[in-house]
């Protein structure tokens, strides 16, 4: 007996310092799906963000992929995200506002879905109200003037199908459904949606050459007495075009929705709404958290000639007195010029993006 | 007997063998941390972001005027001995008030325990520094400064936005962009630029410990000392403004002064 207890002795010994690995056994891992980082992005920006306990996975984002395309996520069966967010249109519809599935309205402009995991404070949604991805996926779902279901519902269906469940189990090694897991998978197929590969974009890697009027209409961009554009969209050291932050950027003397006051309570921010990335313009409109401009021609006009003044109006916002920044009509067909040669067609047509 | 001796063993081994080397603590300490608190202040009073949006300060100019916005760049670190090279650290810090981050930065690098004639930084990007592209993560701040002829065709990167709003000469509230970087006359022949940061001195210092300096940033001298700053006339477009950047850069000699010390 006291040999056998001397014996235990020496085995906690020997053991006592050795790490606590359990036995090695056979479990099926997900396989992991890096994003595919372009190369403009990893020369000039930091590294996107993407979540410790979502993992992109190659099972993930196909899952994901299904489910941003499935109407089996609104009330009546008619509506997916992709309804508001159309691949053809940048992943947003061209509609001022967009319609739900009893035919309301909304009143906000469905934002376009690309580069999202280069939002590094995370805040998204035109008010900020959504601090990741993942949260905002589940939003729609239940909002009645949108998708007007219930994720119990929705679960239950995902549930019963006949191929769900076994996607799931390979995404996240459940077959047991949930709103999160759901969501999760949304958003892992969501930071897929890498946009850059505009014309700007080759040029910038000197693998194209722009029009004389584009480069132009980049200098009234960058330019402090002319468009000052740079301060709230960046510059081609940033190939986001959006500092992701929150503006008020004239639209309105009144402001009648508060943005990110609204999330906030602070009335300093009322009227403020996140830029937009100036990326794929030539597929969003119409344009601003309304919808309320329908070409690129009057956002120009707007900011050359419409600004409203507001107690919060953004600091940066010039000669607000006379309505703006007063661009000539060269400059505003070079502006424009610039702006589209941000467009990225292939974007449109990435088969990874289709359903 | 023996059996007892090897179950002493044995006891001993299975309950000392992952205790700490309690002789580590007994090393001589050579070298010390480091840490810079950025706090700042309007003359006597204090300003952090929660002070902000509110039209509550004067300038010398007699100008009433809010901040909305308040971040600027800091580096190369440097501690001077003599007789020895100075240890320069070469790293930057984005000292972002309105978010309150970064207001504290402490260097990876350690400094050896001693007396130092001066500790100083760089108020921005001294010209060797002021790369366009070189910093991916002030680009993701969208901190760089464009690369184009108002600018002086050279890019970098800004070294202060300061921003507000304040009540005109015509008793209305407008807004100002008092943003600092390296100065830049895109209109001469040819371009001129001139390096307007500023090296921060913040004096002798004997390092016997983990030592922390306060630095403290007197937004008020901004506006003053020795120029006195009329936001009626110079408030927006400031950047391509050479004139207004060394202004800028002869009032900027006086914001910082050392706060406390403690080690």
């Amino acid at each position: 007996m006291k040999k056998g207890f001397i014996y235990l002795l020496l085995i906690i010994s020997v053991s006592a310092c050795s790490k606590s690995d359990s036995p090695e056994t056979e479990t099926y891992e997900p396989t992991p799906l890096p994003l595919s980082i372009p190369q403009l992005f990893s020369d000039r920006i930091i590294s996107p963000v993407i979540p410790n306990n979502n993992p992109q996975t190659v099972e993930g984002v196909a899952l994901g992929k299904k489910l941003f395309f499935d109407t089996k996520l609104s009330g009546d069966e008619t509506m997916a995200c992709a309804s508001c967010h159309s691949p053809q249109s940048a992943f947003t519809n061209n509609t001022p506002t967009s319609e739900g599935i009893d035919g309301v309205f909304g009143t906000r402009n469905s934002m376009p879905l690309f580069n999202l995991a280069w939002n590094y404070r995370e805040r998204f949604t035109w008010d900020g109200k959504q601090l990741s991805i993942e949260r905002q996926a589940l939003e729609p779902v239940e909002n009645p003037i949108e998708m007007h279901s219930d994720w119990t519902d929705v679960i239950n269906k995902l549930q019963s199908d006949s191929e769900y469940p076994e996607l799931f189990r390979l995404a996240f090694k459940t077959s047991l459904i949930t709103k999160e897991l759901t969501t999760k998978a949304i958003a892992q197929f969501e930071r897929t949606l890498i946009s850059a590969n505009s014309r700007f974009d080759r040029y910038t890697l000197g693998q194209e050459t722009l029009t004389s009027q584009e480069l132009n209409g980049l200098d009234v961009f960058l330019r402090e007495d002319k468009g000052d554009c740079f301060h709230c969209h960046g510059t081609p050291s940033n190939p986001l075009w959006t500092d992701n932050i929150f503006h008020n950027n004239g639209l309105d003397t009144n402001v009648t929705d508060l943005g990110l006051g609204g999330v906030t309570g602070d009335s300093n921010d009322n009227g403020k709404f996140k830029s937009p990335s100036l990326r794929n313009l030539a597929y969003t409109a119409p344009y601003m958290h309304d919808g309320r401009f329908e070409t690129l021609d009057q956002v120009i006009e707007f900011y050359s000639t419409g600004l409203q003044n507001s107690t919060t109006i953004d600091v940066l916002m010039k000669n607000i007195d006379n309505g703006g920044v007063q661009l000539s009509t060269q400059d505003k067909a070079d502006l424009k010029a610039f702006l589209l040669s941000l467009s990225d067609p292939s974007f449109l047509t990435n088969p990874d993006f289709q359903e | 007997m023996k059996r007892f001796f090897a179950l002493l063993l044995c006891s001993t081994l299975a309950f000392t063998s992952c205790g700490e080397d309690l002789d580590d603590n007994l090393v001589l300490k050579t070298e010390a941390e480091t840490t810079f608190n950025f706090t700042h202040n309007w003359d006597e009073t204090e300003v952090t972001s929660a002070s902000f949006d509110s039209i509550q300060y004067l300038n010398q100019n007699g100008d009433s005027l809010s901040i909305e916005k308040l971040r600027y760049l800091i580096s190369d670190i440097t501690f001077s001995r003599e007789g020895e090279e100075d240890i320069v650290l070469d790293i930057y810090n984005l000292v972002d008030v309105t978010n309150s981050t970064n207001l504290s930065f402490s260097p990876e690098t350690k400094i050896p325990l001693g007396q130092y004639t001066n500790v100083s930084f760089t108020y921005g990007f001294d010209d060797e520094d002021n790369i366009e592209n070189a910093y991916p993560d002030l680009n993701s701040e969208n901190w760089e400064v464009p690369n184009i002829q108002m600018f002086g065709n050279i890019g970098g990167y800004h070294y202060m936005q300061l921003e507000g709003r304040f009540i005109n000469n015509a008793d209305e509230e407008t807004t100002y962009a008092y943003h600092n970087i390296r100065a830049a006359d895109g209109m001469a022949t040819p371009i001129t630029t001139q390096d307007t940061s500023i090296q921060v001195n913040l004096g002798a210092i004997t390092i016997t410990n983990d030592i922390t300096f306060q630095v403290k940033m007197n937004i008020a001298e901004w506006f003053q000392n020795t120029y006195q700053w009329d936001l009626n006339t110079w408030n927006s477009s400031l950047m391509g403004n050479f004139d207004a950047q060394l202004r800028m850069n002869e009032n900027g000699q006086n914001v910082f002064s050392l706060g406390t010390v403690t080690q």
